[in-house]
């Protein structure tokens, strides 16, 4: 089946398309401009020259084959986290735990990575990923079965599993699997088999394609297997679910085991393709900048992949704009929080830039209050 | 009655994609009058009624309040102009209580601080003063839909209505809420209170109003009066032909029992035991009626029936073999179709396409997917034609279901139960919200699947469909059933008191 002409999605293709994109993105590219702008004039007020701030942002996020690899690089987990918090709400799930679920996908793939030797890369890096893919499942299935079997609601379930996630982690890294090498002081594990790393060719972090194709796969998925169908109409109506034969338990916690899965495949490959150990504290944040990402990405997989860079090119460009225009890096911070908070509060937006409400099927519910069992 | 009017439109058109809505529509309200709004599902009646309670913005026309010129362009304009409304599908928070709901929106201006006691002490006034009885401090999720809609018309009153606008407000209330309802009505147009009614009951229109307006296709085609008028004459202005208002059908010819039910027990939310020792079959070719007032457990059978409620004790047999009843998919399987009583909640999911809404029990099977992958070409071209089967106004199948009016949201539901081999039909209020014509299509639907050695369970709370639709007739109260007969042997006013709980003393039950 060639499945661009027949999908009815697709075929009414025309001029309808492009207004279809521009639906998709109106809201978060105005969201991103207010924050540029917000951003702007607190540089103006802290005495800085918001041009050239933001021209040494951007030179550092893509102004070199080097610059544009640093912020691929910053991307990937962010993709992945992305994907992760996207795919849950797809099944009508706040997955606040991306960063749990991501932290244990760096440690195990770590462990995979250093604690085995003499594997050729080909067998030792994809089996350090799906070991950490497998640590994010697990442990995103708690919450998951806990919501199905308990009715405790996700996002306390999975905020105070990060908790522990970081907890745990930390404990392992200063005590079972430290670095005992002699001179290392820091909680760390040990660096990885060269052979469990992942490089970059080109300067573009293989990582990165990888991704990318998670996020097509996980796209495919929604919109063209049934699967998908389970899923989204969970999340849009559990009681038509249960009345169409959808076991809606059973999607509960598949979904949030998909979902851990991405985020430990995402914590997986950022310490097999920068940090090259797990060291705490170095992926804290990544797991919550998924939230973010999501929701400028609209929830949508592929959504997800330029509000990744996006952020990405920010946090690579930061430093640069520090050296040349004399901004604390901190900045950069600021903004992803106004856009954040742009995005969520989209009506601030509509009001400013005159945009009209979205069709039933773009509304984005952070959580339902009721009406769900 | 005065001749002044309490709200003139002029020359509405609206327009969505694909639909003109409403097309140059004028329309009149006078002072102090029930003026009934009639129409073809899809007409245009909850547009033009959205557009002048301001939900929507009209492409083009003019509004008059008190032979005043007007503008309104949202929801607040319109209440300070004094209108109100009560919605097809209500708009309350189900985990607010009464009096939180009632001052919703209006919070804001009335005091600094969230003031509940005076509000219930108002609301309370006001409930008297009109005869609707509501508790303020009840929760509304855990009131009857009857009491719901008292708490949306007090709360119109409370923003001070003069002009009301009912959407079909008669669809979910019994025969005894309808009078209620009809009371509270006449008090408040003896109070200057004009009324705007819709609904698709034509006894109902003549009964009440003082005046009636036909709309199809967007457009107004007549006013007239109940004394020009009857049933058939609504009926043909409405759809532009004749309307059988009664269904034709031979005698039922049962056979082997498909549905074989055995002292069956339910709980309802509140563990309450609401369905109690029910025992009844159903066989292959008849229509099996289950009338009674709403509340009596019909609700919750259906749902023990379908796999959406658990079952307490009893058994349940389908063609003489115990099936799964806790899961839904195998009942589909097994023939079981069911067009459930809320359409919104569990018919359909509003924001998918009306092809993907048409496959909702069946996407996972051929040919609509193959190896986990769904085919579109298949889901659509079903669509395209149960569309036009069951005449579902809409520019085309990818529209979301949720930008249909509520007639041919129900069409929808209908056409997808109806659409696949059935051997047991469980309809639940199957022509809630329909018009005339719909009905009538609907019920020959019915009676063609008896007639092809269906099975078929109806709820209703309309004594008039269980009537003309069932062979026999299960009478329900406090969740049992009190009396099974075959429908010829039985009037209707003793239907209604069988319903209320009285037996009936002059012959021995019999079971047809
Ligand atoms: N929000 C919307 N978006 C797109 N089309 C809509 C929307 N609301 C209504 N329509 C279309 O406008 C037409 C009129 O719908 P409306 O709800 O006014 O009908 P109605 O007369 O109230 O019917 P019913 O008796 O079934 O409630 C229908 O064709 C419907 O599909
Ligand atoms: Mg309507």
């Amino acid at each position: 089946m060639s499945t661009g002409s027949v999908d009815p999605a697709v075929s009414k293709r025309s001029k309808g398309f492009l207004i279809k994109i521009w639906h998709a993105i109106n809201i978060p590219l105005a969201a991103v401009v207010l924050a540029l702008l917000i951003g702007a004039i607190i540089l103006l007020v802290s005495g800085a020259n918001p041009i050239q701030a933001y021209v040494a942002l951007f030179r550092g996020a893509f102004g070199s084959m080097t610059a544009l690899g640093r912020t691929l690089e910053k991307a990937t987990p962010l993709v992945f986290s992305g994907l992760a918090v996207a795919f849950a709400f797809k099944a009508g799930l706040f997955n606040i735990g991306a960063q749990g679920q991501l932290l244990f996908g760096a440690m195990i793939a770590a462990a995979i990575g250093f604690g085995i030797d003499g594997l050729p890369s080909i067998i030792h890096v994809p089996l350090a990923l799906l070991g950490g893919a497998l640590a994010g499942a697990l442990y995103g299935a708690i919450p998951g079965a806990l919501k199905v079997y308990t009715g405790a609601h996700e996002v306390i379930t999975t905020i105070m599993l990060n908790y522990i996630a970081i907890n745990i982690t930390d404990y392992l890294a200063s005590g079972p699997l430290k670095d005992t090498s002699s001179g290392n002081v820091l909680a760390r594990t040990p660096e990885i088999m060269a052979s469990a790393k992942i490089p970059s060719i080109a300067n573009i972090p293989l990582g990165f394609v990888l991704a990318i194709l998670m996020s097509i796969l996980i796209w495919w998925i929604l919109s063209r297997t049934t699967l998908g169908f389970d899923i989204r109409t969970v999340g849009l109506n559990p009681n038509a679910a249960r009345y169409a034969g959808i076991k809606v338990a059973f999607t509960i916690i598949l979904t949030m085991v998909l979902s851990g899965a991405l985020a430990g495949m995402g914590g997986a490959v950022e310490t097999q393709g920068v940090v090259g150990r797990f060291q705490p504290g170095f992926n804290i944040g990544l797991g919550f900048d998924g939230i973010t990402i999501a929701l400028l990405g609209k929830t949508s997989p592929l959504g997800v992949i330029p509000a990744a860079i996006l952020i990405g090119a920010m946090k690579a460009g930061a430093s640069q704009m520090q050296f040349d225009a004399g901004v604390a890096k901190e900045i950069v911070d600021v903004i992803q929080a106004l856009m954040l908070f742009f995005v969520a509060a989209d009506v601030i937006v509509r009001k400013v830039f005159r945009i009209r409400a979205a069709g039933e099927e773009e509304k984005i519910t952070l959580s339902t209050g009721w009406g769900q069992q | 009655m005065s001749e002044t009017l309490a709200l003139e439109v002029r020359n509405i058109t609206k327009r969505f994609p694909g639909v003109l809505a409403n097309d140059r529509v004028n329309f009149a309200l006078k002072k102090g009058e029930i003026h009934a709004l009639l129409g073809e599902n899809g007409a245009g009646k909850s547009t033009l009624m959205n557009v002048i309670y301001g939900l929507y913005s009209p492409d083009e026309g003019e509004f008059f309040v008190d032979g005043q010129p007007a503008e309104i362009h949202n929801p607040h304009d319109a209440i300070s102009a004094g209108i109100g409304m009560v919605h097809q599908h209500f708009m309350l928070v189900p985990v607010f209580s009464v009096a939180e709901n009632i001052i919703l929106g209006s919070e804001v201006t009335r005091a600094t601080k969230l003031d509940l006691r005076t509000a219930r002490r108002e609301i309370r006034e006001l409930s008297q003063q009109y005869g609707l009885d509501v508790d303020p401090r009840a929760i509304v999720e855990e009131l009857p839909v009857g009491i719901q809609q008292r708490v949306e018309i007090v709360k119109a009153l409370y923003r001070k209505a003069k002009i009301l606008v009912l959407d079909e407000p008669t669809a979910v209330l019994t025969p005894q809420e309808v009078e209620g309802l009809f009371r509270v009505m006449r008090q408040l147009t003896e109070r200057g209170v004009s009324i705007i009614f819709i609904t698709h009951k034509l006894k109902e229109v003549l009964a009440v109003s003082d005046s009636i307006t036909v709309m199809r296709r967007g457009q107004v085609v007549g006013t007239t009066t109940p004394a020009e008028t009857d049933e058939n004459g609504l009926a043909e202005m409405m759809v532009g032909r004749e309307v059988l208002l009664e269904v034709e059908k031979g005698p039922a010819q049962p056979k082997e029992i498909v549905l074989e039910v055995k002292d069956l027990s339910v709980y309802d939310e509140r563990q309450v035991e609401v369905v109690r020792q029910v025992s009844f079959d159903v066989r292959a070719g008849e229509i099996l009626g289950i009338a009674g007032v709403q509340g009596n457990g019909q609700t919750e059978l259906a749902e023990a029936l379908t796999g959406l409620r658990a079952v307490l004790s009893g058994t349940i047999h389908l063609n003489g073999v115990v099936v799964p009843f806790e899961n839904p998919r195998a009942l589909t399987e097994a023939g079981v179709s069911h067009i459930p009583e809320d359409r919104q909640k569990h018919g359909l999911v509003l924001p998918y396409s009306i092809a993907d809404n048409l496959v909702l029990s069946s996407y996972y099977k051929k040919p609509y997917a193959q190896n986990g992958r769904r085919n579109f070409q298949a889901v659509l071209g079903n669509s395209v034609e149960l569309v036009e089967q069951f005449d579902v106004r809409t520019p085309g199948p990818q529209v979301p279901a949720g930008n249909l009016s509520g007639g041919n949201q129900q069409k929808v539901i209908v056409a997808r139960e109806l659409s696949r081999p059935v051997k047991l039909l469980i309809a639940n209020q199957p022509t809630r919200g329909l018009d005339v014509g719909s009905i009538e299509y609907i019920h020959k639907q019915i009676i063609k699947e008896r007639d092809a050695g269906a099975a078929v369970l109806l709820i209703s709370a309309e004594l008039d469909e269980i009537k003309s639709l069932a062979d026999r007739i299960a009478v329900m109260f406090h969740g049992e059933i009190v009396a099974v007969v075959p429908v010829d042997a039985v009037s209707k006013s003793d239907l209604g008191l069988l319903m209320a709980g009285s037996e009936l003393k002059k012959e021995p039950e019999s079971v047809g």
